[in-house]
């Protein structure tokens, strides 16, 4: 019996989890549309998002590029077809890498840190007072970050597609012996509008994801520093699940598999 | 009688734990009403039932004679803009600076331009007795008392008719504890509010009120004008104010 009462306990909790999440999103996006928007703090929410996630991002996405021209390389010599480096770089990259690679990095530093300050806030009080002061806290908190983070993640992508690309282009031509000039030019001629942009779009929805999980987990954090802790680590975690789920998805809509 | 706040049949409940269980209760206006009880017995749960950050699960709250109890959005914030709160913790926020701190109903809640909302800012710090300098630092850089004092200009800035205290001199020295309650009672005189505060300080209590309520047991056992409280003749009261282990109240020692 003990087994049966544990699954529902865990299932209805599982439930009121979605059912919580799916009000708060909801709430989010009413606040989205309604004004003001507060244009300076989503300034100062691209700043801190998109802006400080640039070193990680540039450096993850150039060894990406250079493992991934590396191994296509290697896998490509099997059956004489290690020409097709450029071509599965370009296209890894801009369709899928770019923008999960830009996704997790940003999911770990931003989903983060974005839960740990709103949850301090929350258990210090400060949400209660934003209420006192005649401010709603989800407009103040929330939708600043969420339109930031739609805005830098496409941006970030953008960025992460270059340099993977460069990355690859730099392992090709310095130990694989690739010209630089013909590596660039089939890179070109191979990629399509329509890789990047999807790959842009999935970024955007990434980046809804990395600051939902953040917000709504710090909002809902309980209890001192070990709940601060505990929302923190939840909201890396399901965003980095959600961003792996959600490029499934989008992966088979946007290229109708 | 002129009620400002009024709280009829207040319930709310966590789970299987009834906190309020029908709190009746009416605050003058001009007045100064302090809600005295032990730790965990609902009196931060019935000031964010007033604020509607929570919501009661049954009864009333009228402010002005008007139900608020369910209302929400840009209603709820109208309503706000009566009030003032002092937390317990000071609640600053800590990205903001502190003439930001308190100038931040003044700014986001009724869009007044920054260089005003500074210069009202200070002169609200200069009332709590905190120099122009301090407007300058982040939060983190005060002392105990001094956050208080900033979370009390913050309280005060935009002339609330209604301001709430929470706990005000807890975990400060008797000194500072005394300083502050000077300035509730002053500030609160000088914008001519109504005041709610709670607190288990008894020094306190009787300094910053015109009347006592007592909650035990999700209900208001005793209120009266605050000369009487040593005459209540409730057992209850007695116990609290004299700080006894022993009488009617047993301290859960379990939540």
């Amino acid at each position: 019996m003990n087994i049966f009462a544990g699954i529902g306990a865990g299932v209805l909790g599982l439930l009121a989890d979605i059912g919580r999440l799916a009000m708060f999103t909801g709430r989010a996006l009413v606040a989205l549309v309604s004004p003001p928007l507060y244009g300076r703090l989503i300034m100062g929410q691209i700043l801190r998002i998109g802006y400080f996630s640039l070193p990680v991002v540039g450096l993850t996405a150039f060894f990406t590029g250079g493992v991934l021209a590396l191994q296509i390389y290697l896998g490509g010599n099997r059956f004489g077809a290690e020409a097709i480096v450029p071509q599965v770089v370009v296209l890894g990259i801009t369709r899928e890498l770019g923008p999960v690679i830009a996704g997790l990095m940003v999911s770990g530093r931003v989903a983060a840190a974005i839960a740990a300050e709103i949850g301090t806030m929350k258990v210090t009080e400060q949400i209660d007072a934003l209420t006192t002061l005649a401010t709603n806290p989800i407009k103040y908190l929330v939708v600043p970050r969420l339109v930031a983070a739609v805005i830098s993640m496409p941006i970030l992508a953008g960025i992460a597609d270059s340099i993977g690309v460069f990355g690859g282009y730099v392992v090709a031509t310095a130990s694989l012996h690739f010209t630089g000039s013909i590596y660039l030019k089939n890179t070109m001629d191979f990629a399509t509008q329509g890789d990047i942009v999807s790959g842009l779009v999935k970024a955007a929805v990434f980046g809804f994801i990395i600051a939902l999980m953040g917000c709504y987990h710090g909002f809902h954090s309980k209890g001192g520093a070990q709940g601060v802790g505990a929302a923190t680590t939840a909201a890396v975690v399901s965003s980095s699940i959600l961003i792996l789920a959600a490029d499934y998805l989008l992966t088979s809509v946007l290229f109708g598999r | 009688m002129n009620p400002k706040i009024q709280l009829i049949g207040v319930k709310k409940h966590f789970g299987a734990k009834k906190v309020l269980d029908g709190v009746d209760l009416t605050i003058e206006k001009n007045s100064s009403l302090v809600v005295i009880g032990g730790s965990g017995t609902g009196k931060s749960v019935m000031i964010k039932c007033v604020l509607g950050i929570l919501r009661p699960d049954e009864g009333t709250i009228l402010v002005d004679g008007e139900d608020v109890t369910h209302l929400s959005g840009a209603a709820r914030d109208k309503v706000m803009t009566k009030f003032g709160m002092l937390f317990q913790g000071g609640a600053l926020f800590d990205s903001l600076l502190v003439w930001e701190n308190v100038a931040f109903g003044l700014i986001q809640g009724r869009g007044m331009k920054r260089a005003e909302a500074r210069d009202i800012a200070i002169s609200k710090l200069a009332k709590v007795g905190l120099p122009e300098d301090v407007a300058y630092l982040s939060p983190s850089e005060l002392s105990g008392g001094m956050q208080k004092r900033v979370g009390l200009a913050r309280a005060i800035a935009a002339n609330p008719e209604i301001i709430f205290f929470d706990e005000p001199t807890t975990g400060l020295d008797p000194i500072m504890a005394d300083v502050i309650n000077e300035l509730i009672v002053s500030t609160v005189r000088d914008v001519g509010a109504t005041a709610l505060s709670i607190t288990h300080d008894m020094v306190s209590a009787r300094k910053i009120s015109d009347r006592i309520a007592m909650l035990y047991g999700g209900k208001i056992i005793w209120q009266g004008p605050t000369g009487e409280i040593d005459r209540s003749g409730n057992p209850y009261v007695d116990q609290f104010i004299h700080g006894r282990a022993d009488g009617p109240i047993r301290m859960a020692v379990k939540a």
